[in-house]
């Protein structure tokens, strides 16, 4: 059994730490409480930092860097996230790799910096322009602080995307007692790039849908990037057959490789009960598990780390579920609407709330 | 060999449009630089001009409108090598939208070089009047003409502190203005001054470029050069690991807590709250126990209330919230204030309360010490102090391991313990 080393320490640090040993080497920073701690970390932790003087600047420098071979890496929050959108569209549209991790506050708007809250999932499902797929994962714990941000670096350089990490305040600021012998050890990412003498085509998949990746700039292919509606060879184009089925990969792309990214946590027992959650609540159903089954009662329990593509695994397992209780700190339940649509279905509630984290008691009382 | 980089025998534009001439003179520039193709990295905006990915044998890349500035700097930075040469293509219309990542890239003498095509209007999307649109230009949305004055777009990113910043009319060979901007290490920009003979032509009969520029004041010139280092990454010192100055606590003492003790600590911003509870996690991790400590202060940190939730636990703790305490600690009003929502929930339990403060409406169920915190231990160690007492009056771990936290802490060599030590606990 490995030693115990237990230390104090708050979640961001093992997000960036877990990012650098990564392998991403750059992080542009644009200041946004509660994301403050992570740009804090990557500026004694990352190669190169870079202080933006926006959002906007943010996201169009991280798609230099990596149309240029690294792995950028960026945090903020809703307000920041929001100018971030049309250039998270193009990166998505070039195909280029990197990471951002949006840390989740009381809104609307620029509501309450300070309070926690998890009210950006569904405008995560719906942010790119045409409904497709972009990667987004969050993070439950601890662990998951470490693990999930490597994996999602991988899954951005082997899927040639840009990806989110979805947590929120609470997940990213408390201070917690942890013991360093839980950290398993990370491999970086490791990239290949197009190494043929044939010329370079940008865009063309190979089997699993994706584009081999040269980095702009080099010596020995021209390279073509552009985020118009393009052919395989970069070109834009109004809307060929060609072009339209390079788009429509885009989200093929990231649908059909899902089984390559399918994390959660599945905790059944033999009841026609089970409760969902993610993010900051997952804990808080975790302990609500723990009561109900303490007086005798059989629940079962969902964790969802992959949000985004929505995993037909999900679906397949609520299905045996005659009561499914949905626990997230937003008004209206966006993960339980992106699951069963606006009007719901029998048996499907929510536990929900704003201003504050729901708690294991909130849970256990609409299992009952 | 002459190489190419752009093929300019078919114009792309409307017949005239000055974009062409750009493009005629650009490649014969680069043909006068001579680098590779594969050195020369174009990157382009949205607009009429930035349709030309497909004519260019160097590496393109073509992203947002009015982001083509930005992209190019993470580009240039991203690649940080003299030896390539990174060309932005913008309008008139992106040098607005974008502005702050022209002014930008300027400030930074960013290794790039940006050709702005001013044809005064928006061209693309129909003909619109657009910030660098002189006064009295008339557009589709301006048919009277423009009632105000136009953007310096030149002056701005040489007062910004660009490397080599020039002005000029689009006509004839420009290739040598070109090359000299293209030869430049550190930020350079040619603003070409054109028409847009589709829209531009049309709403303004008989005027020509030069007749704006004049009643514009518009100089056209090299501005004064500003030749410095390009920008460069600054070399960092960086750690090896974010965990690797962190020590791991040792258990020392011994804990007498049979379940989880919920405790909210309210104090004022800068009176040490924060710090108090840090310290305080550490010591019960340090006899054993399992903390989570939650911060809680107004979004303009350094006034008004700070509060601190803290959970100690013998064992794992999930859920890091407190819907109610068991102990609630409040050393100023600030404090008061903030917890009188969650106080006036507590049935049971205690409260550790500054005497200066008036602890109303208070369930009779709770237990209520007051005690001269301020007093004895001056405002900026009253939450220390109330931390001590409550550890030697409830007893989970010791009071010496707190101690011995502050002691070792950033303030301990300041911290006046004998307070701590000489303190009365409050009898039961
Ligand atoms: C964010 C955003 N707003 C508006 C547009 C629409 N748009 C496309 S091209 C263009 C104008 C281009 O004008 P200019 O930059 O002057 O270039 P020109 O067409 O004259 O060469 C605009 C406004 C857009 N693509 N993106
Ligand atoms: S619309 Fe104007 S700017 Fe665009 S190609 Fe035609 S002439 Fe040139």
């Amino acid at each position: 059994m490995k030693q115990k080393k237990t230390i104090l320490t708050d979640n961001s640090k093992l997000v960036m730490e877990s990012l650098a040993q990564s392998g991403c080497d750059v992080f542009i920073g644009y200041p946004i409480t509660p994301a403050n701690l992570l740009y804090k970390y990557a500026t004694q932790r990352f190669s190169v930092v870079q202080d933006a003087p926006d959002e906007i600047t943010t996201l169009q420098w991280m798609s230099g860097y990596s149309a240029t071979g690294h792995i950028p890496v960026t945090a903020t929050s809703f307000p920041g996230f929001a100018l971030m959108l049309e250039s998270l569209n193009m990166a998505y549209m070039m195909e280029l790799p990197m990471v951002a991790i949006l840390v989740q506050r009381l809104g609307p708007s620029t509501g309450t910096a300070t309070a926690g809250a998890q009210g950006d999932l569904a405008l995560l499902n719906g942010m790119i322009s045409g409904g497709h797929a972009l990667p987004v994962f969050c993070l439950s714990n601890a662990v998951d602080c470490w693990e999930i941000p490597n994996k999602a670096a991988k899954i951005a350089a082997e899927f040639r995307t840009p990806v989110v990490i979805l947590t929120s305040k609470e997940m990213m600021m408390s201070l917690n007692s942890f013991d360093m012998g839980k950290l398993k050890k990370l491999s970086p990412v490791e990239r290949k790039f197009y190494e043929s003498d044939e010329p370079f085509v940008p865009y063309k998949p190979q089997k699993n849908l994706v584009p081999e990746f040269l980095p702009l700039g080099n010596n020995k292919h021209r390279v073509r990037i552009t985020s118009s509606t393009h052919d395989t060879k970069g070109i834009l184009q109004h809307s060929t057959p060609e072009a339209l089925g390079n788009t429509v990969r885009l989200n093929e792309k990231i649908v059909k490789n899902a089984k390559k990214y399918s994390f959660y946590e599945l905790d059944e027992q033999e009841s026609d009960t089970i409760i969902v959650s993610y993010d900051a609540t997952a804990e808080a159903a975790r302990e609500a598990v723990g009561m109900i089954r303490e007086k005798g009662k059989k629940v079962s329990l969902l964790i969802c780390k992959t949000m985004i593509p929505v995993l037909e695994e999900y679906i397949k397992i609520l299905n045996k579920y005659k009561k499914i209780v949905i626990a997230e700190e937003n008004l209206t339940g966006q993960f339980r609407k992106i699951l069963f649509g606006t009007h719901g279905k029998e048996g499907v509630t929510g536990v929900n709330a704003i201003g504050r984290m729901i708690s294991p008691d909130d849970i256990a009382k609409e299992v009952k | 060999m002459e190489n190419k980089y752009l093929s300019t025998e078919v114009s792309i534009f409307c017949k005239g449009c000055g974009h062409q001439l750009i493009a005629v003179n650009t490649e014969k520039a680069l043909n006068k630089l001579g680098l590779s193709p594969k050195d020369v990295i174009l990157v382009t905006d949205i607009g009429c001009h930035g349709i030309l990915d497909k004519l260019s044998s160097t590496h393109t890349f073509h992203g947002l409108h009015g982001r083509s500035a930005a992209l190019a700097a993470g580009t240039s930075m991203g690649l940080e090598n003299p030896k390539k040469k990174v060309i932005v293509f913008i309008g008139d219309g992106g040098s607005t939208i974008g502005l702050q990542h022209l002014v930008d890239a300027a400030v930074k003498n960013v290794n790039m070089t940006v050709i702005v095509h001013n044809n005064m209007l928006y061209g693309m999307t129909g003909g619109q009047t657009s910030g660098l649109t002189p006064e009295g230009f008339k557009t589709e949305t301006n048919p009277a003409g423009k009632q105000y004055q136009n953007y310096d777009i030149s002056s701005m990113l040489s007062n910004a502190g660009g490397s080599h910043v020039r002005r000029l009319v689009g006509m004839g060979d420009f290739s040598e203005e070109l090359y000299q901007a293209f030869k430049v290490q550190g930020f350079s920009s040619v603003e070409v001054m054109e028409i847009c003979t589709s829209y531009g032509v049309k709403f303004n009969t008989g005027k020509k470029v030069t007749d704006f520029i004049e009643s514009a004041g518009m100089e056209i010139k090299l501005f004064p050069e500003k030749i410095r280092a390009p920008y460069k990454q600054n070399e960092r010192d960086i750690m090896s690991s974010l965990f690797e100055n962190i020590e791991a606590i040792n258990v020392k003492y011994k804990n007498k807590l049979k379940k989880p003790l919920k405790i909210i600590v309210s104090g004022s911003a800068g009176e040490g709250a924060q710090l108090a509870a840090e310290l305080f996690a550490e010591a019960a991790v340090g006899s054993g126990l399992k903390i989570t400590k939650k911060g809680s202060y107004p979004v303009t940190v350094g006034v008004g209330f700070s509060t601190a939730e803290l959970i100690i636990s013998p064992k794992d703790i999930l859920y890091t919230g407190i819907v109610t305490p068991d102990i609630f600690v409040i050393t100023s009003n600030d404090g008061l204030n903030h917890a009188k929502a969650k106080l006036s929930k507590m049935k049971k339990g205690l409260l550790l309360i500054d005497a200066t403060l008036n602890p109303v409406a208070v369930d009779p169920g709770v237990e209520v010490i007051q005690y001269k915190f301020r007093e004895l231990a001056t405002p900026r160690s009253a939450m220390f102090l109330a931390l001590d007492i409550l550890l030697k009056y409830v007893p989970s771990f010791p009071a010496e391991a707190f101690e011995e936290a502050i002691a070792n802490s950033k303030i301990g060599a300041k911290f006046n313990m004998e307070v701590l030590k000489r303190a009365e606990v409050p009898k039961k």
